[in-house]
């Protein structure tokens, strides 16, 4: 039971109602008057010279406004930046001269309708030269590779290697060691809305206003950047519903194309992409990496060291993307006492559709990788996993404890979350049941990880990974007032997509000035009112909004207060604050009612202490804790402040002969410190194990050998229904975190930075009697039988299927 | 993805939609369900100049359960069929093999015909009228005529309608023998997905468990769903053990000709096909020893 | 060709609606966009994730694979009819609240629409039921966990009346 009033009690949302209702409002509800439609005209070619574009058949068509192609569009506006140290690389929503990935947009059309703008999109007819493509990263890494962007020189934009600790010692005395690959197949989180944006551009004041489905730090500056306008000429309107992202929708190529084309004609433009847009040329997938794993250890299990090689294909330009290469250094030993580790990390350009940031920026891919290590330490060693884990596990009473790359972990005890997920599956019980089921001749497995999630959103990797980028602040803000009428209202500063800000905001203002969340009302402001804000990224409002949120409310209290020690003329310490009145301790009825406070502090200014401000209002931005530190020579530095921790256990059973595996049981154990809002975070976990389940099994932007994307519609990207999620039980623990307001650590990311290992595992072991092995995600049904069949025939597979996958 | 421009005609009878077809040949396509044919219009992969839309045509909505099967008019919709219990006892095939098709929403409006006519050859309906020599009544403006399943199915999403002819009604036929069973199942990647491979098998049975008569059938391995009478023939006089319904599942396997796509090989394709004939062909046997 | 238009009247969440629509407006384009009843949404126009699910004479289908036209003469509930006669939550509105069986909200008109047909044709649906009848409705946000407890709450909630 929640030591709190309102924080970790069972409460409903204050935004479930308008959806429920249908009154949600998505950019594609966004009607602006004259409002004019776009479609784009996408290469078919992986890597191709434009020749030539006649726009003339398509302008003819009607209701047509105009055609712009990468010529005009590139001269009128500023690349994107690209976050690594790659300063030729440049990035426009337009290709211009040339078009590096098949699906990339090469013109677009603006009609009265989007009907119409299709219709005139097929009309303009573009002449290409192709050119030689690659869509391999170990190919493009090869010398005499096609280069995706020959004025970088490589196709390399990022390699770092680091050492931390002593690590060729630790392999050399160690008394084994393995190496094996584990790959994680291109896959994203794909929200059920597309990317949207609506622009509008005011010749009278000369703001560009936004309404998009958004969620990224940063946007506003970088489209007035873009677009060549000063910062305070955006005008981002934060208060749209974004229908899911989970890191994906950063559209900033969009944006600036709608912003360009809204200036240039004179009328609001919208444009929404439409599946087949999304899929290819929305520039949202996500990691596409192989993991070179070795690992020294002896044979009681204990994990000396390990060294993880990390190569990832960013596809044909790069935003943010490589940075998710970076961010698994604050978690790069896992939640075990590995006391040295190198990390070699390389991002690869190839002529695929670019990648964005997706849910946990890295860290599940990572994850998955450095479990199926554990789990095949435990299987060379004839060790059972959860006894290897138990062995490795940082124990409780190590906390805080620094890992070798530097940063520290706040908190936790990874055994006893272990221990509550085992008895809430029965585990002994789940061992029987698969055991009977192997009699009976089928496949059955358990799946096992243990799995950190970082949180908190100090990116000290970006200067990690790119030393020219010295930056360390990474805040989150919000503004407090208490009106005339008494009725209070936080305002956030940053767009929510799902999460449940508003409810997060309400709960925690209320907590501190002891007033009923229903009657606090959230709004957010737009980004010329906004205070600064990083956005919802890095599993980090529950800390940072939480934090600004009860900064803020805070200081109302404390100026509630002074007003009435000024009113009684005694000391603050002398008062008691209950529920928003204000009583001298031990003479309860000598009060001054909330109600009375906030007049004075609205009206009566003569009764107002010194130096306070009239009215009732407080802001607080803040620095993420442990935030501000630069790396030091050898590369190590605090990253994300606040770890989660998530143990997976799940059971699998797979059709010997046809390769189909079918989940069964399955629990998370979990715990992110004090939950603001369980339902919430329940929800969200719930959510991330179903994407853990899409990456693990069924989703991949497969590509052709001639660089098209064979899996651009949902009947080939298969996204796990009901019917794909088995029910999925969450078991809670709370090791609050030392440093936020209520010990509440992130759990945005909970479920899928475990599930693809869990699941991974459970397969394994599935196949474990056969002797097969599948590092590979996604564990396609294909991938499993084929397996399983060179199991049975040896004769016929090239090598030993253990060796690699 | 919006559809290229077209016309509509809402056709009130068949007599007007086949009027419609006879008048604009090639360049008019029929509308049902629409659950197979929109998702090309809005991929632009499909642009008919008109539209003729017959979901309003309440003649063609019947389903008759008579002695010798069953006759369901072209518009009769997946749900409707899957919910009629008479059907489901005449011609249980349907029934079984509608527990494979889409989602809810896809079969409140999917029709039987429409399914039949989009002849993908992994589609489940198209497998079952293949297994069970269903007939399918043609109608034009020049007359009506009748096609058997085999020739009816002419390669992938292709069969040998005219251009200016409707499909009607199809005739199942039932089974009279005594004990009778049938079983439908495949692999699909998710639930409702269409079919890697899907296996539909009906036998029957004398009192002494022989096999009287079998009819064996594989989607998702050919251009057009396959039947094995054949192989089928060869299982009547025999009792259905496992090495005799192993030996038609691979004899079937070996005949089919799959191809490789992004979520299955020709090899696994093959594989399933023998895994699944010999499951549906056991199945079968079960339900009609317990018939 | 400019937009080719058909007078179509359908009733939509009980008001009759009588218009001229182009003939290649998708039923959920037109319920939108003309009708403004911007509940149903657009998640992939090719039939599969369900963000467009409606009651087309009281049974859900897919209103992306369906033109406005051929709507002409039917009745279509959108989840803005889904509220009880006197404005308020209906069960399973409210039922969706109360185990937060959503977060971004994208989804969930379609899962209302699938789940009422479900509890109005079966009021006592089993879990594997209700994920059943969902099926067609993908969701990224919930992994459907709370929609499936919602769905029970509401059938428990209704039967219990």
């Amino acid at each position: 039971m929640s030591e709190y009033r309102y924080i970790g009690r069972k409460r409903r949302t204050k935004e479930d109602p308008r959806f429920v209702s249908g009154r949600g409002r998505y950019v594609a509800d966004v009607a602006l008057p004259g409002m004019k439609h776009v479609a784009l005209v996408a290469s078919p070619h992986a890597s191709a010279r434009i020749v030539a574009i006649d726009a003339k058949p398509a302008l003819a068509m009607p209701g047509v406004l105009a055609v712009v192609t990468g010529e005009e569009f590139c001269a009128g506006t500023d690349s994107l930046a690209t976050g690594v140290d790659a300063p030729r690389l440049t990035r426009f929503a337009l290709a211009k001269d040339v078009v590096r990935y098949a699906g990339e947009w090469v013109a677009a059309v603006v009609a009265d309708t989007r009907a119409l703008a299709e219709d005139a999109a097929e009309r303009v007819e573009v002449e290409y030269e192709p050119l030689p493509h690659v869509i391999d990263a170990e190919r493009a890494m090869a010398a005499g590779a096609p280069l995706v962007h020959p004025a970088h020189g490589s196709n390399v934009i990022l390699h770092k290697r680091f050492v931390w600790g002593p690590v060729d010692e630790a392999f050399a005395k160690a008394q084994h060691k393995l190496a094996f690959r584990a790959t994680w197949g291109r896959s994203a989180t794909v929200p059920i809305e597309t990317f949207g944006v609506a622009a509008q551009w005011n010749a009278g004041t000369e703001i560009l206003d936004v309404w998009a489905s958004i969620q990224m730090p940063k946007y506003p500056d970088q489209v007035a950047r873009a677009l060549r306008l000063p910062g305070n000429a955006v005008r981002v309107h934060y208060d749209v519903d974004v229908g899911g992202s989970y890191g994906v929708k950063r559209g900033l190529k969009h944006t600036v194309l709608v912003g360009y084309l809204a200036r240039k004609l004179g009328h609001p433009v919208r444009f929404i992409e439409d599946r087949l847009e999304n899929m290819r040329g929305g520039d949202m997938q996500g990691p596409d990496r192989f993991f070179d794993m070795q690992v020294a250890f002896d044979s009681d299990g204990t994990l000396r060291a390990w060294k993880i090689r990390a190569v990832d294909d960013v596809g044909a330009y790069a935003g943010r993307a490589p940075f998710q290469l970076g961010k698994p250094i604050t978690a790069i030993c896992g939640p075990y006492r590995i006391p040295a580790v190198e990390y070699d990390a390389t991002s690869v350009l190839t002529n695929k559709t670019p990648q964005e940031a997706v849910r946990g920026f890295g860290q599940s891919p990572t994850n998955f990788a450095m479990e199926r290590c554990v789990d095949r330490v435990a299987d060379f060693l004839t060790m059972d996993r959860i006894e290897l884990r138990r062995k490795n596990l940082i124990r409780k009473e190590q906390f805080p404890y620094t890992i070798p790359s530097g940063s520290t972990y706040d908190s936790g005890d990874y055994h006893a979350v272990l221990d509550k997920a085992l008895a809430a599956i029965d585990y002994p019980a789940l061992v029987r049941a698969r055991d009977e089921a192997r009699k009976r001749g089928k496949l059955a497995g358990i799946g096992i990880s243990t799995c950190l999630e970082p949180s908190g959103g100090n990116s000290a990797f970006e200067v990690l990974l790119n030393p020219k980028n010295e930056t360390t602040t990474w805040m989150d803000s919000c503004l407090v007032r208490v009106d005339l009428a008494g009725s209070v209202t936080g305002v956030m500063n940053t767009s929510s997509s799902g999460q449940g800000h508003e409810s997060l905001v309400s709960t925690v203002i209320g907590e501190v000035l002891e007033r009923d969340p229903s009657s606090v009302r959230v709004v957010r402001a737009d980004s010329l009112q906004a205070l600064p804000s990083n956005s919802p990224v890095g599993s980090r409002m529950a800390i940072m909004l939480g934090g600004a949120a009860a900064g803020a409310a805070k200081r109302i209290r404390e100026t509630l207060v002074a007003i009435a020690a000024h009113n009684f003329e005694c000391a603050p310490e002398d008062l008691e604050y209950r529920g928003g009145d204000v009583a001298l301790k031990g003479a309860p009825d000598r009060k001054l009612t909330w109600d009375q406070l906030v007049e004075i502090a609205h009206r009566k200014f003569h009764r107002m202490p010194p130096d306070v401000e009239p009215g009732l209002q407080a802001k607080f931005v803040w620095e993420v804790p442990t935030g501000g530190a630069l790396p030091d020579a050898q590369g190590r530095v605090q990253i994300y402040p606040c770890y989660s921790f998530e143990a997976h256990l799940v059971y699998v059973e797979i059709d010997p002969d046809t390769g189909k595996p079918s989940l069964g049981r399955y629990v998370c154990g979990h715990d992110c410190g004090v939950m603001i809002n369980p339902d919430i975070v329940h929800g969200m976990t719930c959510g991330g194990i179903a994407h853990g389940i899409g990456a693990a099994l069924y989703e991949k932007f497969s590509y052709t050998e001639d660089g098209q994307l064979a899996a651009g519609t949902f009947m080939d990207y298969l996204l796990p229904s009901a019917m794909e999620v088995p029910p999925l039980a969450i078991v809670d623990h709370c090791t609050p975190s030392p440093l936020t307001t209520f010990g509440q650590k992130g759990s945005g990311e909970a479920g899928y930075l475990g599930a693809p290992a869990a699941i991974a595992s459970a397969v394994n072991d599935a196949l474990a009697p056969l002797r097969a092995a599948i590092d590979t995600l996604p564990m396609s049904h294909l991938a499993i039988w084929k397996a399983i069949d060179a199991a049975r025939h040896p004769e016929r597979s090239e090598g030993s299927p253990m060796a690699r996958s | 993805m919006k559809s290229a421009p077209f016309e509509y005609a809402r056709a009130a009878s068949l007599d007007e939609a086949c009027a419609l077809l006879a008048k604009h040949g090639d360049s008019a396509k029929l509308i049902a369900g629409g659950q197979s044919l929109v998702p090309m219009m809005a991929m632009r992969l499909v642009r008919p100049a008109l539209l003729v839309d017959i979901n309003e045509i309440a003649a063609l909505k019947f389903v008759k359960v008579e002695k010798d099967g069953a006759r369901t008019g072209a518009c009769a919709r997946q749900c409707a069929v899957e919910r009629d219990d008479a059907l489901a006892a005449r011609v249980p095939l349907l029934r079984q093999a509608l527990a494979w098709v889409g989602h809810v929403q896809t079969r409140n409006r999917g029709t039987l015909g429409g399914s039949v006519a989009h002849a993908d050859p992994a589609a489940e309906l198209p497998l079952v009228a293949r297994v069970l020599g269903a007939k399918m009544i043609l109608r034009s403006a020049k007359g009506a005529r009748t096609l058997d399943a085999g020739k009816f199915f002419a390669g992938p999403m292709s069969t040998s309608m005219q251009p200016d002819e409707c499909l009607e009604a199809i005739h199942w036929p039932a089974w009279g023998e005594g004990r009778t069973g049938s079983a439908f199942t495949e692999i699909a990647i998710r639930h409702g997905d269409f079919a890697i491979v899907a296996a539909a098998a009906q036998v029957a049975l004398d009192p002494g468990g022989r096999c009287t008569r079998a009819g064996l059938g594989l989607g998702g391995v050919g251009g057009t769903p396959l039947a094995f009478p054949e192989i089928a023939s060869r299982l009547v006089g025999a009792k259905l053990d496992d090495e005799a319904i192993d030996g038609a599942a691979s004899d079937a396997a070996k005949e089919s000709d799959p191809g490789s796509d992004l979520h299955a090989t020709k090899e696994y394709r093959r594989h399933l096909a023998r895994v699944l004939a010999a499951r549906a062909l056991r199945e079968a046997r079960d339900r009609a020893m317990a018939a | 060709m400019s937009e080719r238009l058909y007078a179509i009247e359908v009733e939509v969440n009980g008001a009759r609606r009588a218009a001229e629509v182009p003939v290649r407006m998708s039923l959920v384009d037109w319920l939108r966009d003309e009708l403004r009843l911007t509940g149903t949404h657009v998640g992939c126009e090719h039939g599969i994730c369900g963000a467009c699910s409606v009651m087309l004479d009281g049974e859900p289908v897919r209103s992306c694979l369906m033109y406005a036209v051929q709507a002409n003469g039917h009745r279509v509930t959108t989840v803005e009819g889904l509220a009880k006669p006197d404005g308020s939550m209906s069960a399973l509105q409210d039922a969706f609240c109360e185990t937060h069986g959503l977060q971004c909200g994208y989804c969930t008109s379609g899962m209302l629409i699938a789940a009422q047909a479900l509890l109005d044709a079966n009021p006592d649906p089993t879990g594997e039921q209700i994920r059943d009848a969902i099926g067609g409705n993908l969701c990224r946000c919930t992994g459907y966990q709370q929609i499936v407890e919602a769905v029970e709450l509401a059938a428990r909630r209704v039967r219990a009346k």
